[in-house]
């Protein structure tokens, strides 16, 4: 069964929207990510233009978030007034990355530096989670103890605050600096962020792990609306259709993920995510380097439209 | 012997009556018509086919030409910088048709020679395509030319291999346009030629429309002319279904 996509202007099989949107939900569940940094590769893999699947993504994101965040809250793993800061940070960085991805857009780059993005963070991010996943392992067996608290230089920044969810005293500036750099690749890349800020936020910030994931979550939403927001205005590309399509299956997938994933030990859990982030990684290096089919192509300014 | 003059300048006259008409008449002696003014794009849209039909007054071969709403196309070409393809060159190109297409009875190269094809904007390789710039170089143009022919036709958008127009008896002929998914909204033009004795003897020009109707012209219009409407009701959506899902499993 087909279906047209009103903004994207093409028409895909409502099956492989609803299997993708499924299957990549189930992952979110079991992994804990927000899933959107396989999404969007993903869709654009279909043909769905990259402005509209990035766009459309963040729209969708703002969905699951929602959806997680309410499980962490009723639980107190919510640090709000961390997520605020972030969010600042967030929004700030956001309105600059859309600011951004439509000025790389009427220059015919933005595919270019979508793609390159990923290959760099997805590289980095995949090759520390799997190093750190192995590492746990061997320790694990060894049974050494690790110091949770290192003190590096960034602890010595001015504007300090209390967090006292989080039981940290640091500078503000971390949290917001954090908050902007997730909402600039949030614009540009249609992802919430969520594999860049919970690393961040354990090791960089320090904050114990039980609140990290809500806490993330919280400030996704509103990082992630505010780019759908942004993105409808300045490039009409967010399509709902689309959204609520892989939105609905995704909601599906993710609780079931999420069952599966309490059987599995949380080492395996990131070992296994942390390869599949650089199987990704891999072959959007591929894509970048491999000669392409025509080197002419068409490229949507988004001026004709 | 008046009366004999009379008959002849009588006869002359009516000959060179029925010369002098017969353009005319040419003119008018192609009838064109489509099964629907109308292609209408909604929710299960995956393409159409339209019906062309119409009669010939006279012997001819019929060439068939659609052509969608023109804008501005930008081809660019890949360039390899430390390794990666990057975008580099550029040619922008003005009233591209966005979507092109023929058909003919039979091989247009066994009743036209290239050049009324190509004074008629017949084929893919006649169509007129000027880059913005002036001054170009020519081989350099030519080559983004072919490109950005080549990635319509791999969009669907412009025909590969004209279509098949067929003949019911000497006169009345039939063909179908077929209009891919992807096809653009705006206005098209189908321009109907009878081409004898390597000229085109008489031609007609219908119009046709491609439109988002219903729920899908309701969405785009909404987000082209509220765009920050759109945008905020597109996150109220979204917040009510997570919402919901986290409320319907919570239960389950």
């Amino acid at each position: 069964m087909q279906i047209y996509l009103p903004i994207a202007e093409l028409s895909v099989n409502v099956f492989l929207l609803l299997g993708m949107g499924g299957g990549i939900g189930l992952l979110s569940g079991l992994f804990g990510v927000g899933g959107g940094f396989l999404m969007t590769p993903l869709l654009i893999f279909i043909g769905i233009p990259p402005a509209v699947a990035v766009a459309t993504e963040a729209n969708q994101i703002v969905a699951s978030s929602v959806s997680g965040v309410l499980a962490h809250w009723r639980r107190g793993n919510v640090d709000f007034k961390m997520g605020i800061v972030l969010l600042v940070g967030g929004v700030v960085g956001s309105s600059f990355g859309v600011w951004l991805f439509t000025l790389l857009r009427h220059i015919g780059q933005v595919d270019l530096v979508i793609k390159l993005s990923y290959v760099a963070f997805l590289s980095v991010i995949g090759g520390l989670m799997f190093s750190e996943s192995i590492r746990a392992m061997l320790r694990r067996r060894t049974q050494t103890l690790t110091k949770r608290h290192h003190h590096y230089w960034i602890h010595g920044l001015p504007l300090k605050m209390r967090f006292r969810k989080s039981r940290l005293y640091i500078s503000a500036l971390l949290p917001l600096g954090v908050g902007f750099v997730v909402g600039v690749l949030s614009a540009i890349m249609g992802v919430g962020g969520g594999f860049v800020m919970v690393p961040a936020m354990i090791y960089m910030l320090g904050m114990p792990t039980v609140v990290v994931v809500g806490t993330s979550l919280f400030q996704i939403i509103f990082v992630t609306a505010n780019v759908t927001v942004l993105q409808a205005i300045s490039n009409q590309t967010v399509d709902v259709v689309l959204a609520m399509l892989l939105l609905a299956a995704g909601v599906i997938g993710a609780q079931i993920g999420a069952r599966f994933s309490s059987r599995m030990q949380g080492d395996h859990l990131r070992g296994l995510l942390a390869l599949l982030v650089l199987v990704v990684c891999a072959k959007l290096t591929f894509d970048l380097v491999a000669t392409p089919q025509d080197l002419y192509s068409l490229i949507d300014t988004g001026n004709h439209r | 012997m008046k009366q004999h003059t009379r008959i002849l300048i009588g006869v002359l006259a009516a000959a060179w009556a029925a010369l002098a008409v017969r353009p005319a008449a040419a003119a008018e002696d192609l009838v064109v018509d489509l099964s629907a003014p109308v292609v209408a794009i909604t929710t299960g849209f995956t393409g159409a086919d339209l019906l062309l039909f119409g009669v010939v007054g006279g012997p001819g071969d019929v060439v068939v030409v659609v052509r969608g709403p023109a804008r501005n196309e930008t081809v660019r070409r890949k360039e390899r910088i430390a390794g990666v393809w990057v975008n580099r060159d550029q040619i922008v190109f003005e009233q591209v048709p966005g979507f092109y297409a023929i058909a003919t009875n039979r091989p247009l190269n066994e009743f036209a020679t290239p050049e009324v094809l190509f004074d008629n904007q017949i084929g893919v390789r006649s169509i007129e395509l000027k880059p913005k710039l002036k001054n170009l170089d020519p081989i350099e143009v030519a080559r983004f030319r072919d490109a950005l022919v080549r990635n319509m036709q791999h969009q669907g958008l412009y025909g590969r291999q004209p279509g098949n127009v067929t003949f019911l008896g000497n006169r009345l002929f039939r063909t179908t346009i077929t209009f891919p998914a992807n096809v653009a909204t705006g206005t098209y033009g189908i321009d109907v030629y009878l081409v004898r004795n390597n000229k085109v003897v008489s031609w007609k020009t219908t119009l046709m429309t491609v439109r988002k109707f219903g729920f899908e012209a309701g969405v785009y219009n909404f987000a082209h002319r509220h765009s920050l409407a759109y945008g905020v009701l597109a996150i109220l959506i979204a917040a009510m279904a997570g919402w919901l899902a986290s409320a319907v499993f919570r239960r389950a």
